[in-house]
Order: structure tokens, then C-alpha cells, then sequence
């Protein structure tokens, strides 16, 4: 019995209190951890994509609400109060599973390359919704401009275009890049509704090692640990962001020269 | 009214009248600024001089009357809903690049710092190349004593350099008249005193300019016209000279007893 003992190597006795002493089985999350980096890059790829379709959406969206343009503004609103009243779980079921209902959309040249994916469907979906969201907040900021700033960009020859162009996006982008911040995060945390539509995001690898291995903590913890990182590196990103971009709203000494 | 004599006027304002719901702000106001001309508009608040000075540059929209600025009158319609209207918009953004305008809350764009404030519109208005830009606005922040503050933010100096800047802003346009809309009003005591010198001595350089304000000293001193407004009309108006020397109104001379203790 004792030869035995010694006959394990140190990668077996790794293992084997990995398995049998450890709370979590390191070994057999080791064992799969580039099925995480690859779920990671999924789940980057969906969030980056429809933050970056959503939010140019927002911008002209922004812009027609805040300004109440006439035939614009009352369906914009509507898209936000839907996007927004609605659980993004919902609306991705609705797209993925509901669209298959209707012929129509069966026989559409969509379907094929589009529709009948998830990994579209939940683009589109995450994309209206973060645009949705970015919309609201925005428009806020646009409101928000100093009624004083609005007056010296008229006052000096700007057009409305140019006006909003030159001061109002630039000023209202910086006072909403806080609220960006959060919108960036929540979108990280909801892109976990990628799991259910048969994707293998974070936590669809999370939900696969328990399935495989009925390991619920080892997959679970992993996949937090992962989101947990990825939101230090968002948050971080935004802080040096902001300290670049809002430095005239910081006080007076720590910004002298 | 011949072409001629309207042609060698900067500003020809006739008839002007404008009305905030039930409330007639300006009762038919006429100005007639030559090229030059540095006239004071005195006035207690409420007396419409801020509104008849932002109806110059359309920041308001007057009721009616003529507003024609070296020779060119503004013209205006009115909308579906009868409002009085520019008729070509246009037309309005072309000529307010020309009146420069000083307002009484700086209204410094916050996210620009002070050079960026200045270059703005001779970029993006003016179509000025950036390193010609660049030139004239340093140059027109060193005449109003700002050159080395051109990299801070608004919020990091002063109410009265934030003042200057803006001054700087506006006087880099080159316009051809300038409209100071209380300049000093929202400045601390001590403060004032580099405003006005600036502003004096944009005076003594021979520019046009139209100023709003309390600043009595300013107006007996410096301007060449006197204007004193009294409930949306004008009460009384001539040379400093003989507006404070010999005021002829009583209201007049009940305003300056209020303001020069």
C-alpha cells in the first residue's frame, strides 16, 4: 500500500486531492478551461458587437427624441418602452423560438444564413436592447446640455446640424459616459441569456461541465470568476476613460498644471 | 430710406416689438448704430433691454419691426401657426456669425478647454483652415490677456477670465458689431474691473458694440450713446454727456439715484 503511495506521480496526487479533499475540483476545471476561454470569447464577441450596433442606433434615435421630431418620436418611444419594459430573456425567446412560427419568416431569404441562428438572433436581440437603454440615457444627456451652450453655438453662425454635431453629441457623450459605464457591465451580466438559446457562452460551459459532471460549483464558480474579470477590466477601461474625457468636470487643483 | 444711408448704418433696428404672453416686453424700440458707435443700453431689469438685445441675433424672435444689419434686412414670415418666423434661416446664421455676442454667463462650452472655446467657430463657421485658426486665436486671447490660460477648462479660472475668454471668443469672429449682453453682471466686485478694461479697450480700437449693462461708469465713460430703456420702450436716450450731465427724464434721473447710491 505504501509503494503504491509512492508510485503516484505529482500530477496524479494533484488529482486525487483535487477529487477528494478540495471544496472544488481545480483539476477537472483545468481540465476544461479553454472550453471558458472559448465560451469567453463568445460571450465578448455578442456584448462588444451589440454595444457597437446598439449604440449607433442610439445616437440618431437620441437625437429625434430629444428634439421631438415630429413622426420619429412617438414610435422611438415605443421601441425603448418595449425594449426596455421586457426582459431581454423574453425578448431573445421571442426572436429565436417565435419568429419559426410564422411561415413568412420560414420562407424568407433571412432565414437560412439569419434567423434560424442563434448566435443572429441573439445579436439582433441584445443590439435592439442595449440600443433601446442607450437611447433613454442619452437623450437625458442631450436635454441635459446647458441652455448657455446651446445659445453661444447659435449665436456664433452654427446651424442646428453642426450645433448638435460640434457641441451637443461631444458634451452630452461625456456627461453619459457614466451611465455607459453600468449599461456596458449589465450587458456583459445579460449576455448570459446566450446559454439558453443553446449557445456556448461562459455560462453555457459553466452549465455544461455540471451537466457532464453533476459539478454544479466547479462550473459556476469558474464562469463568475471569469465575468468577475472581465467586468475589473470594463470598469478599469471606463475609469481611464473618464479621467481623460471629463477632466473639466474634475476640481480646479488636482487639474492645474 | 435710401440704400446710402442705410449702408454706411452698422445696425438699423425700427419698430421692434416683442411680447412673452400676456406681457409686452418691447414696445417699438428703434436703434441706429453707425459704424464706431459704442452705445450703453441702461435700463432697471425687466425694462427688455436683454430681450431687445437678443432679438438683434434672432435668440429671440420679435413680434415685428426691422432689424438690418449693414444694410441687409433680416427677413421674416410667419409659420403654419402664425407665429412670426426668419424666412430663410439661413440667411440668419450667415449674419449672426457677424454679430458677435458676450453673454452675461460666459456660457463657455464646458467640455472645450479656453483655445478649443476659441477655435471652434473659426474652424467649423468660418471654414478657417486650423493652423490660421490657431494663430488668430492665440493672438486674440494674448490681446485680452489670456494667452496662457488657453489649455485650461472653463471651470478651472476665474468668472472674469472665463469672461475674457469669451470675449476672445467672440472677437475672433472678427464681427462686425458686438453685443454684450450684461458682461459683468454675474462677476464678483473685483472681478469686474479686468472685463471692462478688455472691453474698453476694444472700444478705443474704434469696434461697433451694443452693451447691456449696470456698469454706469462704463456707459458715461467709454460709450458714445446712451440708451436708457423703461418698460419696454425707450425713455430717453442722447450723448453721455447730456444724459448724465443734464438728465431730462425723471425716471432717468430715479435710476441713477438707485444705482449710484
Amino acid at each position: 500500500m505504501a509503494m503504491a503511495e509512492q508510485e503516484r506521480t505529482f500530477f496524479e496526487y494533484l488529482v486525487y486531492i483535487s477529487e477528494n479533499h478540495s471544496p472544488l475540483d481545480f483539476m477537472l476545471v483545468a481540465d476544461h478551461i479553454d472550453k471558458f476561454f472559448f465560451g469567453a470569447l463568445l460571450t465578448l464577441e455578442i456584448t462588444i458587437l451589440s454595444l457597437l450596433i446598439g449604440g449607433v442606433m442610439a445616437v440618431p434615435l437620441a437625437i429625434a427624441r430629444a428634439y421631438r421630431t415630429p413622426w420619429f418620436n412617438g414610435p422611438i418611444w415605443g421601441f425603448t418602452y418595449f425594449f426596455r419594459g421586457t426582459p431581454l430573456l423574453v425578448q431573445t425567446y421571442l426572436v429565436y423560438y417565435g419568429l419559426a412560427q410564422f411561415d413568412v419568416v420560414r420562407e424568407s431569404f433571412l432565414w437560412g444564413p439569419i434567423l434560424s441562428n442563434a448566435w443572429w438572433c441573439a445579436l439582433i436581440t441584445f443590439s435592439l436592447n442595449t440600443a433601446g437603454y442607450t437611447t433613454e440615457f442619452l437623450r437625458g444627456a442631450i436635454e441635459n446640455t446647458p441652455k448657455g451652450e446651446i445659445e453661444a453655438a447659435r449665436a456664433c453662425g452654427m446651424s442646428q446640424a453642426r450645433m448638435i454635431w460640434r457641441i451637443v453629441l461631444p458634451s452630452a457623450f461625456r456627461r453619459a459616459l457614466p451611465a455607459y459605464s453600468n449599461e456596458v457591465i449589465f450587458m456583459l451580466h445579460s449576455s448570459v441569456v446566450l446559454s439558453t438559446i443553446t449557445l456556448q457562452d461562459i455560462l453555457g460551459v459553466g452549465r455544461w461541465l455540471n451537466g457532464r459532471y453533476y459539478l454544479a460549483y466547479e462550473g459556476f464558480v469558474t464562469a463568475m470568476v471569469f465575468y468577475m474579470v472581465l467586468v475589473f477590466f470594463i470598469s478599469t477601461g471606463f475609469r481611464l476613460w473618464e479621467k481623460r474625457w471629463l477632466g473639466h468636470l474634475r476640481p480646479r487643483d488636482t487639474a492645474d498644471a | 430710406m435710401t440704400q446710402t444711408s442705410q449702408a454706411t448704418l452698422a445696425l438699423k433696428v425700427e419698430d421692434l416689438h416683442k411680447r412673452f404672453g400676456a406681457v409686452e416686453v418691447l414696445k417699438g424700440v428703434h436703434l441706429d448704430a453707425a459704424t464706431g458707435d459704442v452705445i450703453s443700453m441702461l435700463g432697471a431689469s425687466g425694462s427688455g433691454k436683454s430681450t431687445f438685445l437678443r432679438c438683434i441675433n434672432l435668440l429671440e424672435t420679435p413680434d415685428s419691426g426691422n432689424i438690418t444689419v449693414h444694410g441687409e434686412t433680416i427677413g421674416m414670415t410667419t409659420d403654419k401657426s402664425g407665429r412670426p418666423t426668419p424666412s430663410d434661416m439661413t440667411q440668419v446664421i450667415r449674419l449672426r456669425a457677424r454679430l458677435g455676442m458676450v453673454f452675461q454667463s460666459f456660457n463657455l462650452w464646458s467640455h472645450m478647454t479656453v483655445l478649443e472655446n476659441v477655435t471652434e467657430a473659426l474652424i467649423h463657421v468660418l471654414k478657417m483652415p486650423k493652423p490660421d485658426a490657431l494663430d488668430r486665436a492665440q493672438a486674440t486671447l494674448d490681446k485680452v490677456g489670456m494667452y496662457d490660460r488657453q489649455d485650461y477648462y472653463p471651470a478651472h479660472i476665474s468668472g472674469g477670465q472665463q469672461q475674457r475668454a469669451a470675449i476672445a471668443r467672440a472677437l475672433a469672429m472678427e464681427p462686425d458689431l458686438m453685443l454684450f449682453d450684461e458682461p459683468t453682471s454675474a462677476l464678483d466686485p473685483e472681478l469686474v474691473g479686468e472685463v471692462l478694461k478688455v472691453m474698453r479697450a476694444l472700444a478705443d480700437e474704434g469696434r461697433t458694440m451694443i452693451v447691456v449693462t449696470h456698469e454706469i461708469g462704463f456707459a458715461r465713460d467709454v460709450s458714445n450713446k446712451v440708451i436708457f430703456l423703461h418698460e419696454g420702450a425707450i425713455e430717453s436716450e442722447g450723448i453721455p454727456a447730456d444724459m448724465f450731465g443734464n438728465p431730462e427724464s425723471a425716471r432717468f434721473r430715479q435710476f441713477l439715484s438707485n444705482t449710484l447710491h
